[in-house]
């Protein structure tokens, strides 16, 4: 890629074949379907939907008017299989392979929609056929996902004809270094990892500092058990990270990244590695970007299984190679990071906002969400509420508006008891704060924190002292065993709720627990041991009524705890 | 010396394992992508296959020990044909993962971190497998994914591999 002009050939080309994506029917060709390809949907079989339509396909002599994608996660994952037929935009859901024959027979040979397979909003008699009519997408707002619904994540063409590397070509060709770091910093974006520093201040401290190369890491290790964000932003639009962090490595003088994928997501580090390829072949990485005289290349790296790898010094290690051990900061990776060299680290879903920032202006971004937080988060919901799976809203939204509106509340006519936020890090907050608007700053005054976005939900028949017994086990299994607060003393608290747990509770156990607590998160070396015992903590702070229950009358009201005899 | 999972013989495995290894030869750096191929082909992690390594990236056998037994993924035994990961989650657990765990020790006879005498299943379990809108779930051989799992399914979706 030389100039900007051949880019938006492409993309005048490209937009012209995806006009049908649009709404606009086209003369030679009937539909394009788009079939979720993310992790929910696979397991619910879409493959099989899709050979069923092909076959039917071929069957009616249509094969080569109508085109399959497989895209990233669409969202409402319970529903699946999903997909969306253009070019009428008709949104069908649960879809089995004996429906194919309909879709394909009634819908795009006829025109005539499936009825029963449409979505219906709860208690609606009506069903909603568009896609942009239903309840469940109204309220969200997809910056990260903005490609969600239109693109092939395998075609880098579909990428830039939806203004794809575009923002790399304004930041090459029209901005200085020093304008993107501005605009970053002035958009207000916060690190979506977890800690929600300011990402342009990270830059700034990498482009100053001492030392070359720089590097540019992306942290799509994703550790927080329960939430797959940043999976179907990699599968769904792997270009998207690719342009951010190229944006950032003319920013910050860097011409190598870095992308840290577990290995336990082999189809986002299929979609990556493939998106590399093609970037590399249309000139969007390698030498001479755009003629700008910039250099950039990204290498995968795959985790491959600890936790603890997510944390930024740890990670760093793990990239070279290394056990994941993390070390005492300062020195911050903006300092020293991969090689000891200066890094900007940041986690997929920040770099997937970069380039929407750069091509609409920081102006744009800072008008979306709170005075502190800007723009919007992708949370995962899942547990026990009625619509699990991915969405993407404004920062400010509140907790009760995601659960109940967007997430159409707790099944089987249950009592909400709690939603659990940040994983292993974070908290359980009870229904008096259902109202709290999402950012970094009011989550964390309730007891939990952001995190990265796994959004569970309980409800009357989840136990909290089990929940934070699983936490504990998890932190005890995970902990790299480097600092002796987090290896002996997560271990200890573990020992006191499985007692608790079972039974054997003793009084004063509440109290020791919070000490050990206090203990732990003022004395261990890396974030994993400092956060690990916020689960116990804010579960304690609000249903200590039931640690009670459990030491005192040995009994756990949820039926979950099985007590000794 | 190990056994070749495709009957291939053992030179041709060696050699295989030297392809793996050959870009990344003197660059210590590469030894978790080696680690994570090498694995793929052989199965697990046997001592030879870890001395070929150390030897052929330039890093001590004692390092190429450390990281295989730091990352969780990687093995120093043999495994069944299959393995069984179920998630355990956040939200897996909340919806019923012990109950699903408890069932498929009951099918296959052997705890999480085991491997059936005839050598068919491993079980074990993992963090989270990006299919928590449909838990409790489990992914078998690194690539099926079986979301909403009702112990009565067990049997059926076992038989799928043999
Ligand atoms: C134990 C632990 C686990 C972490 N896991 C992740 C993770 O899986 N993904 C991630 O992006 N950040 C994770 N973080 C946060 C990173 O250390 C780091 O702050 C972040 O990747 C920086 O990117 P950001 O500024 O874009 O958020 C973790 C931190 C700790 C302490
Ligand atoms: S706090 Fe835990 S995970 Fe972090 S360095 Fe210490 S032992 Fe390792
Ligand atoms: S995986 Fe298909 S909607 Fe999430
Ligand atoms: S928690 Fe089980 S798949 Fe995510």
């Amino acid at each position: 890629m030389k100039s900007l002009d051949e880019l938006a050939k492409i993309r005048e080309n490209r937009r012209e074949a995806l006009k049908i994506r649009e709404g606009i029917p086209s003369a030679t060709e009937k539909a394009h379907v788009m079939m979720c390809g993310g992790a929910g949907c696979i397991s619910s079989k879409c493959t099989d939907v899709v050979d069923a339509m092909k076959e039917s396909l071929s069957k009616n002599g249509i094969a080569d008017q109508v085109q399959i994608i497989l895209t990233g996660c669409m969202g409402p994952c319970d529903m699946g299989p999903v997909a969306i037929v253009y070019p009428d935009a008709t949104f069908y859901r649960r879809l089995k392979p004996k429906d194919a024959e309909a879709i394909v027979e009634e819908h795009i040979m006829k025109g005539n929609m499936v009825q029963r397979l449409l979505y219906r909003s709860p208690g609606a008699k009506e069903p909603t056929p568009k896609v942009d009519d239903i309840d469940l997408f109204a309220k969200q707002k997809k910056i990260v996902l903005r490609n969600n619904f239109y693109i092939d994540p395998t075609s880098i063409e579909d990428y830039i004809a939806n203004n794809g590397y575009a923002a790399l070509g304004k930041a090459l060709v029209e901005m200085k270094p020093e304008g993107i770091i501005e605009e970053v910093k002035k958009s207000g974006l916060r690190g979506r990892g977890g800690a929600g520093f300011s990402s342009g201040m990270k830059w700034g401290f990498t482009a100053n500092a001492k030392g070359t190369p720089k590097y540019v890491v992306c942290n799509g290790d994703e550790g927080d058990p329960g939430a797959f964000m940043d999976r179907s932003v990699l599968e769904g639009d792997p270009h998207s990270v690719i342009e951010g962090m190229a944006i950032c490595g003319r920013a910050i003088g860097a011409e190598q990244g870095y992308i840290y994928v577990r290995a336990e997501y082999p189809l986002a580090i299929e979609r990556l590695d493939y998106a590399i390829k093609k970037a590399r072949e249309y000139g969007l990485l390698g030498n001479d970007i755009f003629g700008a005289g910039f250099n950039f290349d990204i290498e995968i790296r795959i985790g491959a299984g600890a936790f603890v790898c997510g944390e930024e010094t740890a990670l760093l290690k793990s990239i070279e190679g290394k056990r994941g051990e993390p070390r005492p900061r300062p020195p911050f990776p903006a300092n020293a990071g991969v090689w000891g060299k200066p890094t900007v680290l940041n986690n997929v879903e920040t770099w997937a906002n970069i380039p929407e920032i750069i091509l609409k202006g920081a102006d744009w971004y800072a008008a979306i969400g709170t005075e502190k937080s800007k723009g919007t988060k992708i949370f995962a919901l899942a547990g026990r509420i009625n619509n699990t799976g991915i969405v993407e809203v404004p920062m400010g939204t509140t907790l009760r508006e995601i659960v109940f509106e967007i997430g159409g509340g707790i099944p089987r006519k249950k009592q909400f008891k709690a939603v659990q936020t940040g994983g292993p890090s974070g908290g359980c907050i009870p229904a008096e704060h259902l109202d709290t608007p999402i950012d970094y700053e009011s989550l964390g005054e309730i007891g939990s924190m952001m995190g990265s976005g796994g959004m569970i939900v309980m409800d009357e028949d989840t136990c909290m002292v089990d929940i934070a017994k699983f936490f504990l086990d998890f932190v005890v299994d995970e902990s790299c065993g480097k600092c002796s607060p987090c290896r002996i003393g997560t271990k200890r608290m573990y020992e006191i709720i499985d007692r608790i747990s079972n039974g054997e509770g003793r009084e004063g156990d509440i109290e020791l627990l919070i000490e050990l607590a206090n203990t732990i998160e003022s004395t261990a070396l890396c974030g994993l041991g400092q956060t690990a015992p916020n689960p116990v903590l804010s579960t304690i702070r609000y249903f200590r009524n039931e640690y009670e229950e459990h030491i005192k009358d040995k009994k756990c009201a949820c039926n979950v705890c099985e007590f000794k005899e | 010396m190990a056994e070749c999972a495709c009957n291939c013989g053992e030179d041709e495995l060696t050699k295989q394992l030297d392809k793996i290894i050959d870009p990344y030869r003197g660059q210590p750096g590469g030894l978790i992508q080696v680690l994570t191929k090498s694995q793929e082909l052989i199965g697990y992690l046997p001592k030879w296959v870890q001395v070929r390594i150390a030897e052929g990236l330039g890093v001590s056998l004692q390092e190429v020990y450390g990281v295989v037994t730091f990352y969780a993924f990687f093995s120093l035994i043999p495994r069944g044909r299959h393995k069984l990961s179920v998630c355990a989650g956040t939200a897996c657990y909340v919806k019923g993962m012990k109950t699903l765990i408890k069932s498929l020790r009951d099918v296959i006879g052997v705890k999480p971190g085991q491997t059936t005498p005839d050598s068919r299943f491993t079980l074990e379990i993992v963090r989270c497998i990006g299919a928590c809108g449909l838990a409790p779930a489990m992914i078998v051989d690194g690539k099926d994914v079986h979301g909403r799992i009702e112990p009565e399914q067990i049997p059926e979706i076992l038989e799928q591999y043999a």
